[in-house]
């Protein structure tokens, strides 16, 4: 072990690599990074592909919704109550509304129309509610602490790691499984599954399908609010946010497929352990990677590890 | 049908290249810029229609190849100091090249899984872009780009910027209206029963891109040389989302719609920017409406009334 790390040193010229294999507390705090990164961005995907799942539309808007709940966040959390959890609350509200409108008064007359349109009125929603939030709150930065109850850190053992980032890998399991629960074993969620497989058939059979659009775009766009809400701590507010983390979720949940649950799940731990340890080893170029791995992807399943190929595609 | 323009529109091209060629005479700075980026974009929007009109797959990712021209430009100008001529056929040739591979992997998928593709290859290069600082300058730009002496001032450049603008329209134009373009349209319209006529699809559309991707370098590299520099905003995704909105403005099934779409959208964002900071608000705002009223865009739209008219005499 001790010649790897001294060829990795001297011969590779790769520090980041060595500390890596040097040294288990920081390689165990890098995958720590990756999970808790990966369930905040998971929660904020799988929002994203319920969506295209039921409603078949890659909703570029979905970034600007999270921006919308990390503002909410800094507004009701930071200069009115103080309270971090009812920020989170108030954004996950405040997203819900935001949906209702959007869906009834844009979205639902684009359903039968041609993908590039739909792709188009998203984004015309994303320049809308990029200076709408530009007219609100400015382009300060903002920052949001973390709630009082989550400041320190906890001791693993290992290391010591930080309580508010354990907190965020605990919730995106239960998130997790509170999708598959509800998808799987409620009638609304068998309802929504039907959707997806045969719209007039559950329409022929007396079920009101425009209802179930406008609930399955409020479940995903609440998903961005409190994911925008919760990441707000530490990446803090500011103009812009939006049209990065969008791309975040489209290489998630397409390296994940389309419309799966545990895709999404699977496609933010990728995306984070390839974020975090690519960022150790090969510095500054981090970014890259994740594009790389959905282009692997999109080349060999362009269905997505989880999904499944659609009629006539590929 | 084929190679042929009709007397009016022929009427209308030369027209306006006229009284393009005329703007320098008007001896303000403003109007001559203006008027050289609205011809750089207008062959940016027809070049991407080669993909959308003409072979009908949507590229969100159109502004990839539009800064690889650019950057290339600009690196081999000033870095390298190469002179104006192997500079810009180098520049055209690395486009080319550039989309030739993307093509192949993108033409494999077609629809929601082809735009995707397309947006992660351009979000690669607006990766590379960004990160790789000793050469493209990263976040910061390019900035100090070394145009040739001879076209060095505004108006010797605007003219040579006509003449290559003027001249990858007319090239275009002809690739679009050959046997070529036409097979291209079968393939939009019908691509099972395009195969089964004996057109080899995937080549067809390998073609389409390439050409897109080409002419799209074209527009880069003069945009990277009226503007002194380059900046990664040009690789990101909105931009190449803004490029598809100024052909859907335009119209996405004729041939100079999206010029037109170019032109208008430019204009108002100028016009928009007297008055207010909020352009993406206009912008947007703009996009609902078109989308929900006017879905063929302004070439459609001037059909629909040209139709009217005639049916009222």
């Amino acid at each position: 072990m001790d010649s790897l790390i001294q060829f990795v040193q001297q011969d590779l010229g790769n520090p980041g690599l060595a500390a890596l294999l040097s040294n288990p507390s920081f390689a165990f705090i890098q995958l720590m990074n990756s999970f808790s990164q990966a369930m905040n961005l998971f929660i904020i995907a799988a929002g994203l592909s319920l969506i295209f799942g039921v409603l078949r539309v890659i909703n570029f808007a979905h970034g600007a919704f999270y921006m919308f709940g990390a503002y909410i966040v800094y507004s009701v959390a930071q200069e009115w109550t103080g309270n971090f959890w009812l920020g989170v609350a108030a954004a996950g509200l405040g997203l819900a509304v935001m949906a209702v409108v959007i869906e009834r008064g844009l979205f639902q007359y684009i359903y039968d129309k041609e993908h590039l349109m739909q792709l188009l009125l998203t984004f015309a929603v994303v320049l809308i509610l990029s200076d709408v939030a530009k007219i609100i709150w400015g382009t300060d930065q903002y920052s949001v602490s973390y709630p009082q109850s989550m400041k320190g850190a906890v001791d693993l053992g290992v290391t010591f790691y930080p309580t508010y980032r354990l907190f965020l890998i605990v919730v995106g399991p239960a998130i997790a499984i509170g999708l598959w629960l509800f998808t799987e074993r409620t009638r609304f969620g068998r309802l929504t599954r039907a959707a997806t497989q045969d719209r007039e058939m559950l329409s022929a059979l007396g079920v009101n399908v425009p209802i179930i659009y406008t609930g399955v775009f409020i479940l995903g766009s609440v998903l961005a609010g409190i994911g925008g809400g919760l990441a707000a701590p530490f990446n803090s507010p500011t103009p812009g946010m939006d049209a990065t983390i969008i791309v975040d979720c489209f290489v998630i949940v397409i390296v994940g497929g389309l419309g799966s649950i545990w895709g999404s799940f699977i496609g933010a731990i990728i995306y984070g352990l390839v974020f975090n340890y690519g960022s150790v080893i090969v510095p500054n170029w981090q970014d890259v990677f994740p594009f790389l791995i959905l282009l692997a992807v999109l080349l060999i399943r362009p269905w997505g590890l989880f999904g499944k190929p659609e009629g006539g595609n590929a | 049908m084929t190679g042929r323009m009709t007397r009016p529109v022929l009427a209308a091209c030369l027209t306006v290249l006229v009284l393009l060629a005329l703007v320098p005479l008007l001896e303000s700075n403003y109007l001559i810029d203006l008027f050289n980026e609205i011809m750089i974009y207008a062959l940016f929007a027809l070049s991407l229609n080669v993909i959308i009109g003409y072979s009908g797959n949507v590229s969100f990712g159109h502004a990839a190849y539009f800064a690889i021209g650019g950057y290339t430009m600009a690196i081999l100008l000033t870095t390298y100091e190469w002179s104006l001529l192997p500079a810009f056929v180098a520049a055209v040739a690395f486009s080319f090249a550039c989309s030739a591979v993307v093509a192949y992997f993108c033409t494999r998928l077609t629809d929601i899984y082809f735009a995707m593709l397309t947006l992660a290859f351009s979000m690669l290069v607006w990766g590379v872009a960004f990160k790789w600082r000793s050469m493209t300058g990263g976040d910061d730009g390019f900035v100090g780009v070394d145009v040739p002496a001879f076209i060095a001032e505004r108006v010797p450049f605007y003219y040579f910027s006509l003449v290559v603008i003027a001249s990858a329209v007319a090239v275009l134009w002809v690739i679009c209206h050959s046997a070529f373009g036409r097979a291209l349209l079968a393939v939009r319209e019908n691509p099972v029963r395009a195969g089964f006529v004996g057109i080899n699809t995937r080549l067809m559309r390998w073609w389409a891109f390439v050409v897109a991707g080409t002419f799209a370098g074209i527009a880069g590299a003069l945009f990277a040389m009226v503007h002194r520099g380059m900046y990664t905003e040009s690789a990101f995704w909105p931009e190449s989302a803004t490029v598809l909105i100024m052909t859907l403005l335009g119209g996405m099934y004729s041939f100079f719609g999206p010029a037109i779409g170019a032109a208008s959208l430019f204009l108002l964002e100028r016009l928009t920017n007297e008055y207010t900071e909020y352009w993406p608000l206009v912008l947007g705002t703009i996009l609902l409406a078109i989308l929900m009223f006017l879905p063929e865009g302004l070439a459609g739209l001037a059909q629909a009334v040209r139709r009217q008219i005639l049916r009222g005499r």
